[in-house]
């Protein structure tokens, strides 16, 4: 980083400490995360068990790892999807211009007025919900259009601009002019971008496993998790607050990421 | 008067093309409802039968048609799972979502707007305000909505968490019932208004009138009410719009932490049970109050900014 940015360093190190904790989970957690009886039901915060254990026994902590590998990677799954194809779109259309581009930016202006769940609602109950690779699949492609208009706009913004005439007059190829001169330059709308899709899909992940439509047990994610929690809420509110918190963890730290990013070229400009 | 005209229309086609996409994935879909009826119990001779009985063998335009006829005189179908004509079934839960989602967006106006003016004219502890924007915006409404039911609900006992009071016995109930839930709705929606009209109001806050205002004498905060908010609004206004399509999904998750009865609730148990009739109302009615959102926000706009009025650009 050019200049010491806090928000971008208390992000990283907030999202890189869990990240690490993850990646812990999908190798070790202190007990079997499905094991009934690792310890007491119902028992409380203590150092045999971080997060207390539920009702069958089960340790909370060690759940809430694997929870929480679930929704990252289905939230990294549907950025890589939404983001991809979204940013394709949003360059061919916003380079190329015409009548294409057009009728993609009405369609996509009637898509983003759309409130993003109910569409992956929508199309969930279409392709058959409870199914991981469905989640994905509906997040995926509802979060398309958000980001073809980002970068389509980013890509547009670029077109007259000299360095790529240049590149232009010296015979540069289209996919090289976008991929070579383009892209780079487009950094500063697409990162925060992208750290902004990624908070939506782990807050859609959780909401649409919370309600049973989601991703559904053996591989439980946080959303699930906290709609189990919330019936246990009189014998264990300790499963609700760590389960919960871990989600508030993810979504802020990443926050906090995009925020310094966008202050880091708010100066730079 | 011609703009509103065109506005009105525009929001009408809309409209109708948001309900036939709707319409036409889930007639995409149909062949299955058959089946799934019929389960092991389906033969190509029954499979046709309930079809025809369904009104599945038509073509789709017609069955669209009819459907819409059916729509605006109150005619939805027969829901699958409740064997209950839709509309009976959507009718009071309309209702309930309709308030919780009206409540839910004048807390986010009412909150917002003084704290995002407050905010602005304020450079202290700026990094402080945004780190605290930013946790907002991270609190999922579930979450918020377990906790208030926890602190409120089983700590202060000011409701009983997971049972909604009938309106018509215990009005009060019922109304802090669904204040605890707007306001779980409320909190990120709030953080991102907050952020939206800070940074509107300190964009219009650097333009040259503002600074001749001050420096003829005026009062900063009356600068910043008469003149900053009535430029900085449009936006805002807009955004309160897409606002209301955020609360309409929000609602969904809402109603199912705080078990109230509303259409999103409804609209869950439907997908579960693969009852396409339902579902495709409720997305149909949901998707016209967003879009009714967006169309009114349009015209306001238009009364507030007399350069939309004369067909330019804000």
């Amino acid at each position: 980083m050019k200049r010491g940015n806090g928000f971008f360093i208390a992000g990283l190190a907030l999202t890189g400490l869990l990240a690490a904790l993850i990646l812990l989970g999908f190798f070790w957690t202190p007990y079997d995360p499905n094991a009934m009886a690792a310890g007491p039901k119902f028992d409380g915060p203590s150092l045999a068990h971080w997060m207390g254990t539920d009702n069958f026994g089960r340790d909370i902590f060690s759940r809430v790892l694997k929870g929480a590998g679930t929704t990252a990677s289905i939230a990294l799954a549907t950025l890589a999807i939404g983001a991809v194809c979204g940013c394709l779109a949003g360059a061919l259309t916003g380079y190329f211009g015409g009548p294409v581009d057009e009728l993609l930016m009405r369609l996509n202006d009637a898509l983003t007025a759309f409130p993003s769940i109910l569409l992956a609602l929508v199309v969930i109950s279409i392709l058959e919900p409870g199914k991981k690779r469905n989640v994905i699949l509906a997040l995926g492609l509802v979060f398309i259009p958000s980001f073809a208009r980002v970068s389509r706009t980013a890509f547009a913004s670029l077109r007259e601009v000299n360095y790529i005439k240049s590149a232009r007059l010296m015979g540069a190829s289209s996919p090289r002019i976008l991929a070579v001169h383009m892209l780079p330059n487009t950094a500063p709308v697409l990162l925060p971008a992208l750290t902004i899709g990624f908070n939506n899909a782990v807050l859609a992940e959780a909401s649409m496993s919370f309600l049973g439509i989601g991703v559904t047990p053996p591989d439980a994610s946080l959303g699930y998790m906290l709609s189990e929690a919330q019936g246990m809420l009189f014998a264990a509110p300790w499963y609700a607050a760590g389960t919960g918190l871990v989600i508030v963890w993810m979504v802020f730290g990443v926050g906090l990421i995009g925020e310094g990013l966008r202050r880091r070229d708010r100066e730079v400009l | 008067m011609k703009y509103v005209c065109r506005r009105v229309l525009a929001g009408l086609a809309t409209m109708l093309l948001v309900s036939f996409l709707t319409f036409a994935a889930f007639s995409l879909i149909s062949g299955d409802t058959a089946t799934a009826m019929l389960g092991t119990a389906a033969t190509p001779e029954r499979l046709a039968a309930l079809r025809a009985e369904l009104g599945l063998d038509r073509p789709l335009p017609v069955r669209y048609g009819e459907w819409l006829l059916g729509f605006f005189s109150g005619d939805l179908g027969v829901s699958t799972s409740y064997k209950q004509p839709v509309w009976e079934l959507l009718a009071p839960k309309i209702r309930l979502t309709l308030w919780l989602s009206l409540v839910s967006f004048a807390l986010i106006t009412v909150v917002s707007i003084p704290l995002g003016l407050w905010s602005a004219g304020r450079r202290r502890f700026e990094g402080g305000r945004t780190a605290l924007n930013q946790l907002g915006m991270a609190v999922p409404p579930f979450f918020t909505g377990i906790l208030l039911s926890w602190v409120f609900g089983v700590g202060l006992k000011w409701f009983v968490p997971g049972q909604f009071p009938d309106a018509r016995q215990d009005f009060a109930g019922a109304a802090v019932y669904l204040l605890f839930a707007a306001v779980a709705l409320s909190i990120p929606r709030i953080a991102m208004t907050v952020r939206m009209l800070r940074s509107t109001v300190q964009e219009e806050l650097g333009k040259d009138y503002v600074r001749t205002a001050i420096s003829r004498g005026n009062d900063r905060g009356q600068v910043l009410r008469r003149h900053v908010l009535k430029n900085a609004l449009p936006p805002v206004v807009t955004f309160l719009a897409q606002t209301m399509a955020e609360i309409v999904a929000g609602s969904i998750v809402v109603e199912q932490v705080f078990v109230i009865p509303g259409l999103g609730r409804m609209l869950v148990t439907s997908i579960g049970g693969r009852d396409y009739p339902v579902v495709q109302a409720i997305v149909v009615i949901l998707a016209l109050w967003v879009v009714l959102a967006g169309t009114a926000a349009d015209l306001i706009n238009q009364r507030l900014d007399p350069r939309l009025r004369l067909g330019g650009a804000a």
